[in-house]
This record gives structure tokens, C-alpha cells and sequence, in this order.
């Protein structure tokens, strides 16, 4: 069937540029002026040590033979050992993934909830105050630098209204007293799994202001191409025809105009998620979340390179099926698209 | 009392560049359990006087009319509430009014569900049942399908469900059968027909196609520069017509008649729809044009239920 044949075409492609990902990651890794083997053997390393260091990290084997048993560990998900903690790579990322990955799917979902509505609204009242205020607003979404809107959100809601916390993922009431069990890694899952209400609203509130100054940006986008999708949609014969048919504007707008404009609201879903996936980095050390981009920015300063390469590797895999999961969903959304 | 009632009906839209006024002075009765055409060239307001009825004119258009009546309600103010409950739209391109992304059982499902108050399943057959009515062969095939996978003539057979799906009894049909084949459109033609005696439907059809006129219509409206020239039965406007206009349409015809025949054969074009109209809107053009014609508006001549607006005196042609 089209579709079949368009998801597998998909998958093929999107396969090909993990690979791409992979052998690019590799080749970065040869090039960048540091001795992995130092790093390795510790602080002050003798020759000796270093050139220990050296072999057990098989750095001198055939630049093919290494990129192959790169590759290897990357597709079996053993990622080595951290050069710099030399705790196991896969261990840590258990931990910090699924923390990243809820911030992330949960600021792209705010995104969209708050954006696509407000570009509904403001096609619907092209001119008026209410896209006025949207445009405004939006364009203030995309424009506030991160660590700016972060700060006024702790600001106003943890230190003058007190009623979202300032930063970290649980409280210690939580965390220390009564920790959850971990299942999936997301507080939120394993909250529900184990039937905690209270971890649940903790894990939540947590989430909110981190999520919010995620959100932020790819909000103000979706609203934007939402907007500009409508307006365009709003003009065709098949709107109009729906009005002469007495449906009502609500109606129209949501249940008719929307999902041909949903082409556009769906690509903001993987910038969105990019976004949130690299942007991570610099709000969660403002919220202090314990995530990849913490795990990440520190691997960076102490230019730890096999964390480096899992978090590139794992960020692109996920990106790439974020990609996917669109790609199918625009092809369910609009028929003719698995056409082309 | 006609169905649609309209007396000097005018439709101004404000441009940059001054007002367009894409209808002058249209008059138009149309009786219950007729098919009324109105013909006219392309740009002559056939479309604009359609969506006037229906409500949906331009943005800033005004509206004026010494009447503008449907059923007695006048249409200024209850048009939006009219539309899709006793006037429904047949357009143009069937392909273009149908939403491509939204399978063809979604958009019935949506149109009984705003209109008749049932539940599901009934919706459903009734669903199949409308389509099957407008002679869908499989109904339940088509209800699963998208736009894109139905041929022209099926597409305009859905658009024809779902106005009777509002439950509407007056259906405005523009140009139904311009974008299809010659013998679907006989078809959608016939089907309208058959639906009008079946169902008791009123039908305005739009066109600019004189054999559309003569294959399907009851009465006939010619349209000239926004204004209507013309009016009467069928077999009057085409065997006696009295406009010079209407005439030159008639004339432009070969004998053979072919199906689709334009009406691009009169020398000359309409009046740009910016100007002021002195007299005669046609003057220019007319082979029968007479010195008055330029400067005083013709008056409206009679011969029994057949009007037309001329300078010249009955029986002249
Ligand atoms: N939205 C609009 N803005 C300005 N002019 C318009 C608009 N719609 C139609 N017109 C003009 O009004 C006139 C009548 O148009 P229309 O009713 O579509 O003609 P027809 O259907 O007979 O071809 C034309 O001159 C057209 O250019
Ligand atoms: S009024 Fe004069 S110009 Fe107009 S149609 Fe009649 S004869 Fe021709
Ligand atoms: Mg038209």
C-alpha cells in the first residue's frame, strides 16, 4: 500500500542518516587536539601510564578497524566507560535521558497547545486586537533570550507567589523521604505507575517552569506558521463551501480549516523538539534538572569525549524518530502526501 | 409569491482603486419547483449575486435592494442563518469544495450533524442513503474515500449530497457542470432535474452556457454588466428573444449547436466593472443602438411573463 511503502522509505532514509551521524561523530573524535589516552590515565599521567592508557583504549588499531568497532558499540548501545568518572556511559544515561526526554515531550506538547489555538485565533481575527496581541506576543516568545525568561519565571512564581518550586526535579519530601521507584525514568509514568498522586503533582510542578521557558520559543513559531497557514486555508473554496453548508465557525475553523494546516504545526513539532532537545542545556542548569545537558556541558569542559559521542548519538536517534513519527503523522493527517 | 424575491439588488466592493460594482441592478423571481438560470458572460456578476443570496459576499462589500427576499425573510439579516439550512451551494469546482485532507464520510458526517439531530448510525445511513440518491454507485466505498480519489462527475454528485444533506430546499448552483466532461455534466444536469421533481428543490442555476439553459432551465435570467436584461420562460428568451444582447448570445451559437458553446463571440467587451453606466449598459456593442440608447436608462418592455430592458419597441427584432 502507498503508505506501507511511504513509512518503510522513511525508515530506510532515516537509517542512513544515523549512519551519516555516527561516522561524522567519529571523525570529530579524530580530529579534535586532545589525547583521549591522557585524559584517560588520570590526572598527571606518566608516559607510561598514558601509552597503557593508550592500548587498552585500542587507539593505535587501523582508523577502519576503530570506526567499525565504533560503530558496533553505538548500535548495541555499550557506549564505553566516561574518561573522566569512568562509571559506565549507559548507566548514566538511563539516569539522565528519560529526564531530558519528559522536559522535552512535555515543553513541545505546551508548545503546540499554546501556539497552534493562539494562530487559529489570530487568522480567525486577522486585524484585529486579537492577532495584534498574538503577533506581539509571539514575536516577545521568540525574541526573549532563554535564561532571561527563566529567571522572571522563577521570579514571579517561585519567589513571589511561592506556588511552583525554583528548581530540581522533585522535592526532597519526595525524593529523599519517599522516593520513587524507578521504572521508566519519567517521574510522571512512574508516578502513576505506582500510584503516588502526591509524587505525581511534585514531579508536575517541577516540570512547569522548565517546560514553560522551553516552550517559549517554539510556541511563538507554531503560533506564527499556524497563523499564516490558517489565513492562507481561510480563503479557499472548500471553507467557504463549508460555510455555505451552515456549519458553525468553531467548526470550521478547528475541524476543517486546522487539519490542512496541520502540514505546518506538525514541522514545528520537530523543531520543537530539537529545540528543546539542545536548548536543554542551558535551562537545566538554570533549573537545575538532572539531564543530558548538564551531563553534557560538563562532559564538554573536560572534553570527555566518549560522553560526548553517546549524547550526540542518542540525541541525533532521537531527533530522527521524533522526524519519523512526524513524517508518519503528516502522511495520516493529509492522504496525499505518502503520493509524492 | 416567488421563492426568491430580489428587486435592484446591487453588490459594491471597495478597492484601492475605487468600488467595483460587480452587481448593478438585479431582479430576480424565482418560483418554488423551478430551475431558474441566470447567463451572462464571464464577469457579469452571476457568482456576486449567488453569494449575496447566500450571504457570503467579500469583506466591506455593501449590500443594497429595494428587496432581497427569501421565503419573506429579508436576506440582509438572516442570510447567515438561512445558509446551509434552506439555501445550499452547488460551486463550481466540485475538487476545490470539498476539503482534501478530510475523508468524503468525515464532511457528511459533519453536514447531518450540524442540521438533523441523530445519532450515529443513523447518520451514517443516511450518509449512504443521500449519496445513493445523487446516483453514487457504491456509497459505502465512496464515504471512505478522499477528493483526490474520486473522478469530477462522482465529487459533484458528493457536493449534491451534502447540500441535500443540509435539508435545503433551494439549492444555488453556479456553473455546476463547467469543469466536467460534456456527458457527466449532462448527467449532474439530469440528476438535478430528477432531484427538483422528486424532492420539490428550487434550483438557481448559473451559467454561461446557453445549452445548459435550454437542457435544464424553466425560466431564464440574462445578465449584462451586473444588470439583469432579460427575463422569462425558457422557450421565450431562446426562440423570441427581445434584448439585443440576449439575441447576439442566441446568434453567436452555431446551428449545430455544440455543447460548452461560449459566449466570447460578441465583438466588443463589458463595461469595466469600475465605470459609471449612462443609458445603456450594451450600447456600446449593439448593432441596434440608437442615439437615446447612450444617455437614458431603457425602459423595461412586457409580453406576458417575458420582461426585458430595451430602447427599442416590442416586436422591432
Ligand atoms: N472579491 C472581489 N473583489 C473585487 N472584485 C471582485 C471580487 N469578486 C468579484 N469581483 C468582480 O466582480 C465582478 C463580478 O464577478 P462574478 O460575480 O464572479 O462574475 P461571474 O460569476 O459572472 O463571472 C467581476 O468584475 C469581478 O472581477
Ligand atoms: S437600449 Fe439601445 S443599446 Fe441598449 S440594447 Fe436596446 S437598442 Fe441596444
Ligand atoms: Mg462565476
Amino acid at each position: 500500500m502507498e503508505l506501507t511503502r511511504y513509512i518503510l522509505r522513511r525508515m530506510v532514509l532515516s537509517a542512513f542518516v544515523v549512519l551519516g551521524v555516527t561516522f561524522l561523530v567519529f571523525i570529530v573524535a579524530q580530529v579534535v587536539p586532545s589525547d583521549p589516552a591522557a585524559l584517560y590515565a588520570g590526572p598527571r599521567p606518566t608516559a607510561e601510564q598514558i601509552e597503557k592508557a593508550r592500548q587498552e583504549l585500542n587507539l593505535d588499531a587501523p582508523l577502519i578497524q576503530r570506526f567499525a568497532g565504533f560503530a558496533k558499540a553505538m548500535g548495541t548501545g555499550d557506549f564505553g566507560v566516561s574518561y573522566k568518572s569512568r562509571r559506565l556511559i549507559a548507566e548514566d544515561l538511563r539516569a539522565y535521558l528519560p529526564a531530558t526526554l519528559e522536559l522535552a515531550v512535555f515543553s513541545t506538547g505546551l508548545a503546540l497547545l499554546i501556539g497552534i489555538p493562539l494562530g487559529v485565533l489570530a487568522a480567525a481575527r486577522q486585524g484585529k486586537w486579537p492577532d495584534r496581541l498574538g503577533s506581539f506576543g509571539s514575536i516577545a516568545a521568540v525574541a526573549m533570550p532563554t535564561f532571561f525568561l527563566a529567571m522572571i519565571l522563577q521570579l514571579v512564581f517561585a519567589q513571589w507567589l511561592g506556588i511552583l518550586p525554583l528548581s530540581g526535579r522533585l522535592s526532597r519530601e519526595i525524593s529523599v523521604t519517599a522516593p520513587l521507584s524507578m521504572m521508566t525514568g519519567f517521574n510522571l509514568i512512574d508516578a502513576l505507575l505506582a500510584g503516588r498522586l502526591d509524587a505525581f503533582g511534585d514531579a508536575l510542578k517541577h516540570l512547569i517552569l522548565p517546560a514553560l521557558t522551553l516552550a517559549s520559543y517554539p510556541a511563538g513559531v507554531a503560533m506564527r506558521l499556524t497563523r499564516s497557514a490558517m489565513i492562507e486555508i481561510l480563503e479557499r473554496r472548500h471553507v467557504t463551501a463549508a460555510r455555505a453548508l451552515g456549519l458553525s465557525e468553531p467548526r470550521i475553523l478547528f475541524g476543517h480549516a486546522l487539519p490542512n494546516a496541520m502540514g505546518p504545526a506538525l514541522t514545528v513539532i520537530g523543531l520543537s523538539f530539537a529545540y528543546a532537545l539542545t536548548g536543554a542545556v542551558l535551562v537545566e542548569i538554570i533549573f537545575a534538572w538532572p539531564g543530558l545537558g548538564r551531563y553534557v556541558s560538563e562532559a564538554i569542559l573536560a572534553k570527555d569525549f566518549p560522553v560526548i559521542a553517546a549524547v550526540t548519538m542518542v540525541v541525533t536517534i532521537c531527533y530522527v524518530v521524533m522526524n519519523l513519527l512526524i513524517d508518519i503523522a503528516q502522511a495520516l493527517v493529509d492522504p496525499r502526501v505518502a503520493l509524492s | 409569491m416567488p421563492l426568491l424575491n430580489i428587486r435592484n439588488l446591487s453588490v459594491a466592493i471597495p478597492t484601492p482603486d475605487g468600488d467595483v460594482h460587480a452587481v448593478r441592478s438585479v431582479s430576480l423571481e424565482i418560483e418554488r419547483g423551478e430551475i431558474h438560470g441566470v447567463i451572462g458572460e464571464s464577469g457579469c456578476g452571476k457568482t456576486m449575486t449567488g453569494m449575496a443570496a447566500l450571504g457570503l459576499v467579500p469583506k466591506g462589500a455593501r449590500i443594497a435592494a429595494d428587496r432581497f427576499h427569501f421565503d419573506g425573510e429579508d436576506l440582509r439579516e438572516n442570510a447567515a442563518r438561512l445558509r446551509g439550512r434552506r439555501i445550499g451551494m452547488i460551486s463550481q469546482d466540485p475538487a476545490a469544495a470539498l476539503n482534501p485532507v478530510l475523508s468524503i464520510a468525515r464532511q457528511m458526517d459533519d453536514v447531518l450533524r450540524a442540521h438533523r439531530d441523530m445519532p450515529r448510525q443513523a447518520r451514517h445511513s443516511e450518509a449512504v442513503e443521500l449519496l445513493a440518491a445523487t446516483g453514487l454507485p457504491d456509497p459505502e466505498r465512496v464515504l471512505k474515500s478522499y477528493a483526490h480519489q474520486l473522478s469530477g462527475g462522482m465529487q459533484q454528485r458528493v457536493v449534491i449530497a451534502q447540500a441535500l444533506a443540509t435539508g435545503a430546499d433551494f439549492l444555488i448552483a453556479d456553473e455546476p457542470t463547467t469543469a466536467l466532461d460534456v456527458s457527466v455534466g449532462a448527467q449532474v444536469l439530469a440528476l438535478l432535474r430528477k432531484l427538483v421533481a422528486e424532492r420539490g428543490l428550487t434550483v438557481l442555476m448559473i451559467t454561461h452556457d446557453m445549452d445548459v439553459i435550454a437542457e435544464a432551465c424553466d425560466r431564464a435570467t440574462v445578465l449584462y454588466a451586473g444588470l439583469s436584461v432579460e427575463t422569462g420562460p425558457v422557450h421565450d428568451v431562446l426562440q423570441r428573444p427581445g434584448h439585443p444582447y440576449a439575441r447576439a448570445l442566441l446568434a453567436a451559437l452555431p446551428d449545430a449547436a455544440p455543447h460548452g458553446a461560449k459566449l466570447e463571440a460578441i465583438e466588443g467587451s463589458i463595461p469595466p466593472p469600475r465605470s459609471q453606466i449612462d443609458g445603456c449598459a450594451f450600447a456600446p456593442r449593439c448593432p441596434q443602438a440608437m442615439p437615446v440608447c447612450a444617455l437614458q436608462a431603457p425602459p423595461e418592455r412586457t409580453l406576458a411573463a417575458h420582461r426585458w430592458l430595451c430602447h427599442l419597441p416590442e416586436g422591432s427584432a
